[in-house]
């Protein structure tokens, strides 16, 4: 598989929610090449080091990837100032994604918050076959439920405070849906307590589950060994390496 | 087309950039975006007798044009780079940098031992790493530990040595005039300087290990400094490292007194940034009639 690294244009740009953009970006090589739940390291003008954001949408027949990523500090934020037009410097596709099986499987993906945009392009491989269980803070967060839908899946929308969807968080609604059915794969992306819980619970229930980590990262391509995590392979526990080891493990590899 | 290439300590190199020690892996991954034949040479990632694991993370931070690492020397082991890595790199056609990382004199002779015989060009002994026989403090703070250190090394091994220079010193002009007169070929410099950054939100270290090595163009003129400063000193020739981004940077690193040079954090903004700096190189000895890279070495003319 090969990199690309260049600079590319802005061919869409949408504020999907308070501080959360949506970037489509014209780079035929990288969408051709990239699978779901990689990710891309995005050079932030005027920064050293590029910021890692996962892939939320690949179109092979428009050359575009799709980015959405929320305004956590000055790099973002200046990422979130390019507008259509603009040239945006991108590497990748980086990392390895979510194991993708026959598309007639059944598979639950998981996210909270900023954790969601990874999941839906794994979530479009299955079509009516994957249920996506997406939580957020409240009804103003909520992003993507829609484009989800438009892809044929079964979204349960959660919130904190129950001003949309279910009043609660993810992993109880997976915990109800896993007490009914079955499903082949669980593919989730959130903050780490919840990466936890559907871990336990997919154990538990003896369900594959992977799940995709964050770590703050230099090259982003596994030569400077920056963005360890630690693993268990083989019963032998070491670091692994979330940009390329990762960003998503089999969730049993991974200590908590 | 001016002529870029450069010996040092009769090693010889295509051109005079070389990634750096812990930037670039064992180059495995930039194969990816461009042959590694076009590199002067690669140092390779520092390698210590047996495998290590590294330092928790998080491992990198942020800073003003630069960065902090706290990666804690994680690496394969000695046997694993002679057997996996230095095969793949035989092919390349690159010059090898092997950089030797011991906690002890006895792991450092250990490991020059083992490189006897193999393909590696060059040695890189980092003496800024912790002698844990010595109650931890870096081999390369003092002018003796430093020497005690060259002189093993250099009695195990008929390799060209090349010691690389830890910055945090009073100065690091004893250091290197020490390991020269101990049998170095050639020195390397600048290793990290120790820095800090906290979370004011948490009052949390932002790296695991509180505190970690700053590179990047923040700690350049710092870098050109302690090269100018060392090449005056010494016979041996100098590579020179620290912040360099540019053509225009590596050019200045030479004039300052460097024979070749090495180029770290700037691959994470721009993974072609040795490329480009080869390029850049050129370009700028053509424009000024230059006919080859060693006729600016040592050329500045300081008040
Ligand atoms: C594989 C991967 C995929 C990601 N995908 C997305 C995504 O799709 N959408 C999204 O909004 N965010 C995503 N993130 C998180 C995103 O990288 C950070 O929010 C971003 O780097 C913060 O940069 P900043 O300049 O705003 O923050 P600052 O705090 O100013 O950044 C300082 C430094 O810390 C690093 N950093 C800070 N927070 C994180 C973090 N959580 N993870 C990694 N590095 C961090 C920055 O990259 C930078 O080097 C992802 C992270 C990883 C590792
Ligand atoms: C992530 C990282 C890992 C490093 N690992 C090593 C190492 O293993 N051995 C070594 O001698 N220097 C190591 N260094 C130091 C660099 O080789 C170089 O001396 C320093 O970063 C200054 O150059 P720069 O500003 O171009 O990065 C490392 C630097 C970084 C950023
Ligand atoms: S960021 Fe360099 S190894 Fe992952």
């Amino acid at each position: 598989m090969a990199y690309i690294q260049d600079v590319f244009p802005i061919v869409q740009k949408k504020n999907l929610a308070k501080n959360i953009f949506d970037l489509t970006i014209s780079c035929p090589h990288i969408a051709a090449e990239a699978v779901p739940g990689q990710f891309v390291h995005v050079k932030a003008p005027g920064f050293q080091l590029r910021r890692p954001i996962s892939i939320c949408g690949i179109d092979k027949v428009k050359g575009t990837i799709r980015i959405v990523f929320e305004i956590r500090g000055e790099g973002t934020e200046k990422i979130a100032g390019l507008n259509p037009g603009d040239l945006i410097d991108v590497f990748g596709p980086l990392g390895h994604g979510y194991t993708i099986l026959p598309p007639e499987s059944k598979v639950v993906v998981i996210g909270g918050g900023i954790g969601v945009p990874p999941l839906l392009q794994t979530a479009a491989a299955y079509g009516k076959n994957a249920t996506a269980i997406i939580g957020f803070r409240n009804a103003a967060a909520v992003i993507l439920k829609e484009d989800f839908e438009k892809n044929g899946a079964r979204v349960i929308l959660c919130t904190d405070d129950g001003t949309a969807g279910v009043h609660g968080f993810v992993t109880t609604a997976l915990e109800k849906l896993l007490a009914e059915e079955k499903p082949d794969l669980i593919c989730a992306c959130g903050p780490m307590p919840m990466l936890k819980g559907v871990a336990a619970m997919a154990e538990e229930k003896g369900i594959a589950c992977e799940i995709s980590l964050e770590e703050r990262m230099a090259c982003g391509v596994g030569a400077c060994l920056g963005c360890a995590c630690k693993t268990v392979k083989n019963g032998v526990e070491g670091y692994s390496h979330v940009c390329k080891d990762g960003p998503v493990f089999n969730s049993k590899e991974v200590r908590f | 087309m001016a002529d870029l290439h450069v010996k040092v300590a009769g090693v010889s190199f295509k051109n005079p950039v070389i990634p750096a020690s812990g930037a670039f892996g064992f180059g495995r991954e930039y194969e990816k975006l461009y042959p590694l034949s076009r590199l002067g040479g690669i140092s390779c990632k520092g390698t210590t007798l047996n495998l290590k694991d590294g330092n928790p993370p998080p491992r990198i931070a942020e800073t003003p044009s630069g960065m902090l690492n706290s990666v804690g020397l994680q690496n394969p082991g000695i046997d694993h780079f002679i057997e996996v890595e230095l095969p793949y790199l035989m092919q390349k056609d690159l010059t090898i940098i092997a950089n030797v990382a011991g906690s002890t004199v006895e792991d450092c002779i250990e490991i020059a031992h083992r490189l006897e015989g193999t393909a590696v060009d060059m040695i890189e002994l980092n003496i800024s790493c912790p002698n844990v026989k010595q109650g931890g403090a870096a081999f390369g703070t003092s002018p003796e530990m430093a020497a005690s250190v060259t002189r093993a090394v250099r009695n195990a091994t008929t390799k060209p040595l090349m010691v690389k220079l830890s910055p945090n010193v009073t100065s690091i002009v004893d250091i290197a005039k020490a390991v020269e007169a101990e049998g170095a070929d050639a020195v390397s410099l600048i290793n990290t300087l120790l820095g800090m950054r906290i979370d004011i939100n948490t009052r949390r270290p932002i790296l695991r290990n509180n505190v970690g090595g700053l590179s990047g163009p923040a700690v350049f003129p710092v870098a050109v400094r302690m090269v100018w400063q060392v090449a005056n000193a010494v016979k041996v020739p100098v590579v020179g490292m620290g912040g360099i981004a540019s053509g225009k940077d590596a050019i200045e690193m030479m004039m300052a007194g460097a024979s070749a040079v090495q180029v770290g954090a700037a691959i994470f903004a721009d993974p072609y940034a040795p490329i480009h700096i080869i390029d850049e190189m050129n370009e700028w000895l053509d424009e000024h009639g230059i006919a080859s890279v060693n006729d600016i070495v040592g050329t500045v003319q300081p008040w």
